[in-house]
Parts: C-alpha cells; sequence; structure tokens
C-alpha cells in the first residue's frame, strides 16, 4: 500500500490542484488522503522576486485537492537560501 | 484491476511519472495502492532549472487521480502477456 504513515511528523512539501506549494509538519492524515499540516507556510514563487514564504498556522487539505506530498530533506531544504530562488509557480491542475 | 497488479510487479523499477500539471517526475517506484497513488524513492524532476520546487525533497507520494503517464521500463513489461491478459479482462466484463 501506498501509504502516509511514513510522512507523520516529519516536514513535507504539499503540492495543490491550482498549483500552490504548502510546507508543514504532518501532523495526521485519513483514508481519504486529507491532512492536517502544523506550522504551515505556504510558499509563493515567482520570477520578479525570491520565495515569499506565508504563515498559515495549523492548516486541514482535502485530500482530492492534494497532487503531490514530497518528504522535505531539512538540511538540503535549509541550505537553499529561497530569497534567490526565481521560478515560475508550478501551474494548475488540467483534466 | 488488473493495472493494480502489473503495478505491483513493477515494484524497484525506475518509472517516469508525467502529471497532470506537465511535471514530470522519475523515481523507484515503491509501492502502489487501489487508487494508484504511487510512492516514488530518489525522485528527479525533469526539467529541474525550471521547476526548483522539489529539489529537497527525495521521496514523495502522488495523488492517482493527477497521473497523466507513467513512462515503464520496456523491458520490466511482457508485453504480450498483459494483452493477454487485457483482453481476458476486457472480455470478462463485456460478458457482465
Amino acid at each position: 500500500m501506498a501509504s502516509l504513515q511514513g510522512y507523520v511528523d516529519h516536514r513535507v512539501l504539499l503540492i495543490l490542484q491550482d498549483g500552490r506549494a504548502i510546507v508543514g509538519v504532518m501532523a495526521g492524515y485519513d483514508q481519504k488522503s486529507n491532512v492536517v499540516l502544523s506550522d504551515s507556510k505556504e510558499r509563493v514563487y515567482s520570477m520578479e522576486e525570491g520565495v515569499e514564504e506565508i504563515p498559515l498556522g495549523l492548516y486541514l487539505v482535502k485530500g482530492d485537492q492534494i497532487v503531490l506530498i514530497g518528504e522535505l530533506d531539512e538540511a538540503m531544504d535549509q541550505a537553499v537560501d529561497l530569497s534567490t530562488v526565481h521560478a515560475e509557480p508550478l501551474p494548475p491542475i488540467r483534466y | 484491476m488488473l493495472i493494480f497488479s502489473v503495478f505491483k510487479t513493477l515494484t524497484d523499477q525506475r518509472v517516469t511519472v508525467e502529471l497532470k500539471n506537465d511535471l514530470c517526475i522519475s523515481g523507484v517506484l515503491k509501492s502502489v495502492d487501489q487508487f494508484l497513488n504511487i510512492r516514488l524513492d530518489g525522485i528527479q524532476v525533469m526539467d529541474e532549472e525550471r521547476h526548483p520546487h522539489m529539489t529537497a525533497v527525495k521521496n514523495c507520494f502522488i495523488r492517482g487521480s493527477v497521473v497523466r503517464y507513467v513512462l515503464l521500463p520496456a523491458e520490466a513489461v511482457d508485453t504480450q502477456l498483459l494483452e493477454d491478459a487485457t483482453r481476458r479482462e476486457a472480455a470478462s466484463q463485456a460478458k457482465r
């Protein structure tokens, strides 16, 4: 089974259907892959300026909005200076 | 259900998943479930300069509903067997 169990209490990156990227610590999940993130922040990407982090706090994301959940390598993530990263935001999902 | 079984035989193979937001991710297939959600290890995003969002991500869970294609290694699939099996499944469903 492709379970989310290994991600609980880990810092994860969520990519949503509308292209948003949210990082946070996975507090819990259920069988519909709804996910609760604690201490979450949205990362807003743009070409003009560096990545902006918007604090969101405790967030519940509905499973059907989720595209991808990735485990963040904390050391690698901290090594990147987000203010120097310029990138197009991820495109939204198109069916 | 057949395709679920096919994916289960492909665990530990390196595959490339194309998502419906045009993102391509290659990685080692770790597990699949009934919704065709996919766990990948040792992932690499194609066109990394354009998509630096996931440089610090080494393994991920992809929701089955957002997958457009999965590119499989040809040598890991018995095409003839798969063709026969899909036809058998289609025939048995037509009977019902």
